[in-house]
């Protein structure tokens, strides 16, 4: 005899927990005045090199900390310490992306409040880290010019939920003969109007521009509060 | 592979309402899935199967209902179907959509209980 079953409606969006910890956090991070950037990539884009820099050049100025994930190492956590700013490594094991919760529990004691800028690097990987929001101001991707032009094409979703597209490793623009318009009309094509920046971490060209745009948004961020 | 995650958020999610039915066994999830989710689905049936061993899920199954990508152009003053890789472009003249119709779903819609 078959068991009777009958149908239960639950209509519920299945990352709901991920999206109320996100606004929770956002809120918290409003609160206390902390400008959020999380950065996304593929692996080898040049996050981490260009997240020491950044650290190193902003805390002349401001308070500055960073949350790296990464799948095993620690080593992005000693790399960036050297710049002599709290780092604190989320170590994700199998997980590809990070998620709210671990966000949560990472700055568990830290106060917040102390901090101008918190830089999120995400576990390189174009595809899951769309899914989650974090409780970000600004959400950048980086893609690098030995990349190929066509990325934003290939990863339509990461673009898309990105606020800002960093085009990296410019130094080696001339030598991989990297299209800058066809990149720009891969990323419009994706994320129509998207704020596109160019930089080489190497030789700290577009640097200055990288920068000040995080203080304007921050400027913007403070006198919303 | 983050179909892994959402399974497991799938599976957490049907136990609790589960629990809330006082206790029903599940035998079947209903899931609505969006084309510009971002999610595989046939990467998501198979984390299914796994996020469901050793919980009260296990031999349940899960049924995908799939959402196609749907734009409003308003060139067009149309609704348009999408493919994954350009969003936002209506298909016939190439305008910016003013809106995505559908095609974000990533909801559990329903279960199926045993009485």
């Amino acid at each position: 005899m078959n068991a009777v079953t009958r149908l239960v409606e639950v209509r519920q969006n299945v990352l709901k927990k991920n999206d109320l910890l996100a606004r929770e956090l956002r809120h918290r991070f409003h609160e206390a005045g902390v400008f959020v950037v999380s950065m996304v990539s593929s692996p080898g884009t040049g996050k981490t090199t260009l997240l020491e820099k950044t650290l190193e050049l902003l805390r002349r100025k401001y308070r500055v900390a960073a949350l790296v994930g990464d799948l095993a190492t620690e080593n992005d956590a000693v790399r960036l310490a050297r710049s002599g700013v709290p780092v604190k490594q989320i170590t994700t094991g199998t997980l590809c992306h990070l998620e709210a919760a671990m966000i949560e529990s990472a700055l568990e004691d830290w106060k917040l409040a102390a901090l101008d800028f918190l830089f999120i690097e995400n576990v390189g990987n174009l595809v899951c880290p769309s899914s989650y929001d974090l409780g970000e101001e600004l959400r950048i991707v980086l893609m690098s010019v030995t990349e190929g032009e066509d990325k934003p094409l290939k990863y339509p979703t990461i673009f898309n939920t990105a606020d800002v597209a960093v085009i990296t490793k410019m130094d080696l623009a001339v030598a991989t003969e990297f299209d800058r318009s066809a990149a720009n009309h891969s990323i419009e094509s994706v994320r129509p109007g998207m704020k596109i920046l160019t930089l080489s971490a190497k030789t700290g060209e577009g640097l200055d521009e990288y920068l000040s745009f995080f203080e304007s948004r921050r400027e913007v961020f403070q006198k919303s509060r | 592979m983050h179909e892994l995650s959402i399974a497991i958020s799938i599976v957490e999610m049907a136990e609790e309402e589960s629990q809330r039915q006082g206790g029903v066994r599940i035998t079947t999830v209903h899931l609505r899935l969006g084309a510009l989710a971002g999610v595989v689905k046939n990467a998501l049936q198979s984390s299914y199967e796994l996020a469901c061993e050793e919980t009260s899920l296990a031999g349940s199954a899960l049924v995908i209902d799939d959402v196609p990508g749907v734009i409003f152009c308003p060139a067009c003053n149309v609704r348009r179907p999408v493919e994954t890789s350009e969003w936002f472009r209506c298909a016939e003249c190439g305008s910016l959509a003013s809106e995505i119709v559908s095609g974000k779903e990533l909801e559990l819609v329903s279960l199926e209980v045993e009485e």
